[in-house]
């Protein structure tokens, strides 16, 4: 699909001439351009940036009548009272428990799984192990989440069954907070692992098969090969999809851990993003939770920049 | 061909073990679910169900039909996902046809006020008020609008725009006297077909999936989408379950219940079920052209 030949043609334009004569002529001949996407453009700034402009509120404590604007500055008082509340470690346990826990699992797998895939020699078979595994991707978090709940239910789920056919006490999974995590992490993987793996598949077509020719000329088994061949191949995709991931350590699938939320399993369930949305929306505590919003999302931030930093240095691989 | 060696072939059977293994663990569940929605409740909550439907009945089907909440989330999520995708695929071509082309000046500064926002968010509760001071609380519109288009789609769409059609074609065009509406109109969109149709099914399946913004700006029950009653009826009521255990007939109406639930799941996701053989040979090319450029 893709069409070198485009980019080879277009550098042959005048493009270095950088007056402003030719600049002006080049944006008044293009209106029509800006015209379409202007409203891309005010979608953007209405809908992402003026809430970054409202974050402000996490300074001040907002008082609905006064506005985000009117309202007064109180300076870091609500940052001071989530570091000093009795829920902080618990909060920040739990975030970055399940985001670590997730990357464990869930990151490494697809790339086993694709590995794996691109080794079977049988192309009907692969087709066939790819249209499974890329079939839960399509399903929503809540039917995921309650596929989990029937097949885990203490009376009448089957995984009890199976506990209590083999003589052993049914167990309530989901109000089992030592059970949270887990669910949580294997269901994902279950949900996930077939989709995530294209990407390292398409890095693997990517490969030239005369190095593998090679490398079987010189006596290399087929594990050898996948290790010194393979791996390296994939080894920038890898690296991309790492720096994002773990840039997006404490933004673990907010919503479904919300679904999987219960009273029962509160204490290893309640992350950040729930917190927030607890007190924010159904408490009312905006300021508050926005301060908290704020707080896990330059963490994130944060994450980011430095993973890819430490990346450009180590790897010379990056987002940016 | 060289001799494969004992080693090698070891390394053959497992890898044909572990695969069959991982497809049987994604596949199992969701027959289990068809089987089940198909077979009679009682043998399936005695746990004698296991792969094919047991006592083959529709009773469970026939129940949903006649509930009033489930029919109102479907045709709730068919208008959210019809008039939805339709605003982002609109949103998405005029976002990154303008962005596609080079000779477009403020294209890169535009690309960073876009890109950006996949890093850093004014967050839940900052996009909660503004939603709220828009007056778009329990409006159809809050549905479509506060996502009308995504960044991702907009850098997929880009690439393909700058990479399968050839520049020269526009300029020609140009030449010609056709202006750069036109142009988009007449010679891009015919010849993105394929693309269009990777992004209609990418928003589509978001579009039918979502529950959050939902949960979050919806309270008229008249206006929720399927997945909001899905999830009244999957996970709310089985937090029920764990509580209450009263009478005979509680208990026998639970069950009943608990028989729809299979029912239910199938029927949410027969859209779905039906698209997937499309959804996965698009969508697969669409994750491809995403990670030329990702």
């Amino acid at each position: 699909m893709a069409n070198a030949k485009v980019s080879a043609l277009a550098g042959t334009r005048p493009e270095a001439k950088r007056d402003s004569k030719l600049k002006w002529s080049r944006i008044s001949r293009n209106w029509q351009l800006y015209l379409l996407i202007f409203p891309v453009v005010a979608y953007y700034i209405l809908f992402h940036y003026v809430p970054m402009y409202g974050i402000q509120i996490a300074f001040k404590d907002f008082i609905a009548t006064k506005g985000i604007t009117g309202s007064p500055w109180v300076g870091t008082e609500h940052f001071e009272r989530f570091f000093h509340s009795y829920f902080f470690w618990r909060l920040i346990k739990n975030t970055l428990g399940l985001g670590l826990y997730s990357l464990a699992l869930g990151f490494p797998i697809p790339i086993v799984l694709a590995l794996l895939m691109n080794e079977a020699k049988s192309a009907k078979f692969k087709k066939f192990v790819q249209t499974v595994t890329y079939a839960p991707h399509f399903l929503s978090t809540v039917v995921v989440v309650g596929m989990m709940m029937i097949f885990l239910s203490p009376r009448y789920g089957m995984v009890n069954h199976l506990i209590t056919m083999f003589g052993g006490q049914p167990i309530n999974f989901m109000a089992e907070p030592a059970w949270f995590k887990s669910l949580y992490v294997f269901s994902d993987v279950w949900q996930t692992m077939g989709w995530s793996s294209i990407i390292y598949l398409a890095a693997l077509a990517g490969i030239d098969n005369q190095l593998h020719e090679a490398a079987r000329v010189d006596g290399a088994g087929r594990l050898r090969r996948i290790w010194h061949i393979n791996l390296p191949g994939i080894r920038p995709t890898i690296i991309i999809l790492l720096i994002l991931n773990l840039g997006s350590i404490m933004g673990v699938g907010f919503e479904k851990v919300l679904l999987m939320q219960n009273n029962l399993n509160m204490e290893t369930s309640d992350i950040i993003a729930t917190y927030v949305y607890r007190a924010g929306i159904q408490g009312a505590e905006y300021s508050f939770s926005a301060a908290i919003g704020l707080f896990n999302s330059v963490i994130n931030f944060i994450l980011l920049i430095t993973v890819n930093w430490v990346s450009k240095r180590v790897s010379e691989t990056s987002l940016w | 061909m060289l001799l494969e060696s004992r080693g090698d072939r070891i390394f053959n059977v497992s890898i044909y073990i572990i695969l069959s293994l991982v497809t049987v663990i994604v596949l199992y569940p969701l027959i289990f679910v068809l089987s089940a929605s198909f077979s009679d409740p009682q043998t399936v909550l005695r746990g004698e169900m296991l792969l094919w439907p047991k006592g083959f009945n529709l009773n469970s089907y026939a129940k949903i039909f006649q509930n009033h909440d489930i029919l109102i989330g479907y045709s709730n999520t068919i208008l959210y996902t019809l008039i939805g995708t339709l605003i982002n695929l609109v949103m998405t071509i005029i976002g990154a046809y303008p962005l596609s082309r080079k000779d477009f000046v403020g294209r890169n500064a535009i690309m960073a006020l876009f890109v950006f926002t996949m890093f850093f968010g004014g967050g839940l509760i900052p996009t909660y008020l503004l939603i709220k001071d828009l007056g778009m609380l329990n409006s159809f519109w809050v549905m479509v609008i506060p996502n009308a288009v995504s960044i991702w789609n907009i850098i997929i769409m880009r690439t393909f725009f700058q990479q399968s059609i050839p520049y020269e074609l526009q300029e020609a065009a140009t030449i010609d006297g056709c202006s750069n509406i036109k142009i988009l109109t007449r010679i891009i969109l015919p010849l993105s077909m394929p693309i269009i149709a990777v992004m209609i099914l990418f928003y589509a399946v978001a579009h039918w999936n979502a529950f959050f913004s939902a949960l979050l700006y919806l309270s008229d029950k008249n206006k929720f989408p399927l997945q909001l009653i899905l999830r009244e009826i999957l996970i709310q009521g089985q937090t029920n379950d764990m509580v209450k255990m009263s009478t005979e007939s509680a208990i026998k109406q639970q069950r009943e219940v608990e028989g729809i639930k299979y029912a239910v799941l199938v029927v949410a996701n027969i859209p779905v079920l039906i698209l997937y053989p499309f959804l996965q040979r698009y969508f697969v090319k669409g994750v491809m052209i995403g990670a030329i450029k990702g």
